[in-house]
């Protein structure tokens, strides 16, 4: 069953001078077709102003198409009555850690969703409870915000989505302020939300080394969709990655660079262990024809 | 500078004081406040005194740091005392100096109106020493929930308090951040007369404008993500309950209030003039 599913969606928004008078219209994303099915990882991929993020904030009914539909959870986001269940359906993460934590205490945090859910009192303090440790922020539910680094603030703000128990999370940018431990740390969290909890993720990001795990993957670009599918399908164009502007992994690059000067290296090498497996049999195999013709 | 005034902070302890519910103690703050002006006489200042010294006892926090917190006030404190001690024209001249006198009535009004200040000041920082800011904000929204009925948006005002509070921290250090950004291209916020300083605030100010508003921009936006739509329909994680505790301390801040005022009018104690 489809999780999300984007139908020819298109978005413009208005374009205004200084006097606040519309002069005309921009479209943002055009006619983008996405479609996630229920607990897969699905990616998306753009540069700056590719329409990504415009894209994931019509997952959460932030904004509605303007022409086509989007579908989350079966239920249609243009439909005012839907909103609230669209919205605790799927969960949102934004980019800035500090502008999503909404309480000044971690646990009161987490609280805030279910809060708004109208949820009991006693099943609050069990969700706050499960969603820190889901994310492994239990130890810290006491402490204040102000005083996590980033990639915890970001778990925080994970937990306070997990805590609403949405069947889908949208992850829009969730590692671009952050440095490399703290990535890491909410790549993993992610992970493990994925095998635990079986649920839907979306992650938009510019990162292509985030996305190798993933089932399907779009690039996005001038607010269309250029390519899509699994992870090596997408690796394995280079030239086209670098034309859209995205930052191909080191290990994929040199792997293209090496097969185009002639080694037998397979297309869409996304893991440096895979690339020096690769290289390694291939060493080996060369030993063993040379010692068999000085034989 | 910012940093040392104690007024409005919370200091951490265990005591009965902390444990006590927001609403018990901001009732009690304010009827203390309001006490202090029920009586004018010797023995009423006594028993407002204890009755300070004794809270002060139990709330557990250090007396040093109390009277830490008066500092940022003493010029108003002194600016009081003066204007009451000089022109006050009534009552027998103790001393004269030119045209200024000192007066028995002007003396005492001076002393009283201190001590007041004093009392007031120490009677609401130990409220606020003991209470965290969300506690403050959830025994300020539950106090003013019947403004509701005349359509105050009470929880609105309530969410503001708490999220004003939970960035104060962030934008410090924004601001910090913005005046080395500032000082590296050869700001200068030290020197020059007050009209040049403030002038000086500028480029600092409106660049934390602009990122204040994208931050509330931010913000309002992931909260309507997580489902808020505003008071209705909401639960509390932390609901406030009234214990025993809280009943007994309503139960002492009476007796306290009609002892003081009892004593302040019927009990005739006199001391040189006052």
């Amino acid at each position: 069953m489809s999780m999300i599913q984007a139908e020819k969606l298109v978005f413009e928004y208005e374009k205004r001078d200084e006097d606040g008078n519309v002069v005309g219209t921009s479209r943002a994303i055009d006619g983008v077709d996405i479609d996630a099915r229920e607990g897969q990882f699905v990616a998306v991929l753009g540069h700056n102003g590719s329409g990504k993020s415009t894209f994931a904030k019509h997952l959460n009914a932030i904004l509605v198409p303007t022409d086509g539909t989007v579908w989350v959870d079966g239920r249609n986001t243009k439909e005012p009555e839907e909103l609230w269940h669209v919205r605790q359906a799927a969960g949102m993460v934004f980019q800035n850690p500090d502008n999503q934590i909404i309480g000044t205490v971690v646990e009161e945090d987490v609280g805030f969703g279910p809060e708004n859910l109208g949820v009991p009192t006693d099943e609050i303090w069990q969700r706050v409870e499960e969603s820190l440790k889901a994310v492994g922020m239990i130890s810290y539910r006491h402490h204040s915000p102000n005083k996590l680094s980033g990639g915890q603030k970001q778990r925080v703000a994970i937990a306070g989505v997990v805590a609403m128990e949405p069947k889908c999370i949208v992850l829009d940018e969730p590692t671009a302020m952050l440095d490399p431990v703290g990535r890491k740390e909410v790549l993993k969290t992610v992970q493990r939300l994925r095998e635990e909890k079986k649920v839907t993720v979306i992650l938009i990001t510019h990162y292509m080394e985030e996305v190798v795990d993933a089932d399907k993957i779009y690039v996005m670009d001038h607010g269309k969709v250029a390519m899509e599918g699994t992870p090596k399908e997408i690796f394995s164009q280079v030239e086209k990655l670098k034309e859209y502007r995205l930052d191909v992994p080191q290990v994929t690059i040199l792997a293209d660079e090496l097969k185009r000067r002639g080694l037998d290296i397979p297309a869409g090498i996304l893991q440096k262990e895979e690339l020096a497996d690769c290289i390694s049999s291939m060493i080996l195999q060369d030993n063993s024809q040379r010692t068999e013709m000085d034989g | 500078m910012i940093r040392d005034i104690t007024i409005g902070q919370y200091y951490p302890a265990k005591s009965v004081l902390h444990r006590l519910d927001p609403r018990v103690k901001l009732v009690s703050t304010l009827l203390y406040l309001v006490s202090l002006f029920l009586f004018r006489s010797i023995a009423g200042y006594l028993t407002a005194t204890l009755f300070l010294i004794g809270i002060i006892r139990v709330s557990k926090v250090p007396v040093g740091y109390i009277v830490k917190g008066l500092k940022p006030v003493v010029m108003l404190l002194m600016i009081t005392v003066v204007f009451n001690l000089f022109l006050k024209k009534e009552g027998e001249v103790l001393v004269q100096v030119w045209r200024l006198s000192v007066t028995t009535v002007g003396l005492r009004n001076a002393v009283y109106m201190a001590v007041r200040l004093i009392y007031l000041i120490i009677g609401s920082s130990l409220m606020t020493f003991t209470t965290t800011p969300n506690e403050l904000t959830d025994g300020i929204e539950a106090l003013l929930s019947p403004l509701n009925k005349i359509r105050v948006p009470v929880h609105e005002v309530a969410m503001m308090m708490s999220i004003a509070l939970r960035f104060i921290p962030i934008l410090l250090e924004e601001t910090d951040k913005i005046m080395k950004a500032q000082q590296a291209r050869g700001a200068d916020f030290e020197s020059g007369n007050i009209m040049q300083r403030a002038k000086a605030m500028i480029p600092i100010l409106v660049p934390l404008f602009v990122s204040a508003f994208r931050r509330a921009n931010d913000l309002a936006m992931a909260m309507e993500a997580r489902c808020y739509r505003g008071g209705e329909g909401r639960t509390k994680m932390k609901p406030l309950r009234y214990k025993g505790r809280d009943l007994t301390a309503y139960g002492i801040m009476s007796a306290y209030v009609i002892a003081v005022v009892a004593i302040g009018r019927y009990v005739p104690l006199k001391v040189w003039i006052f």
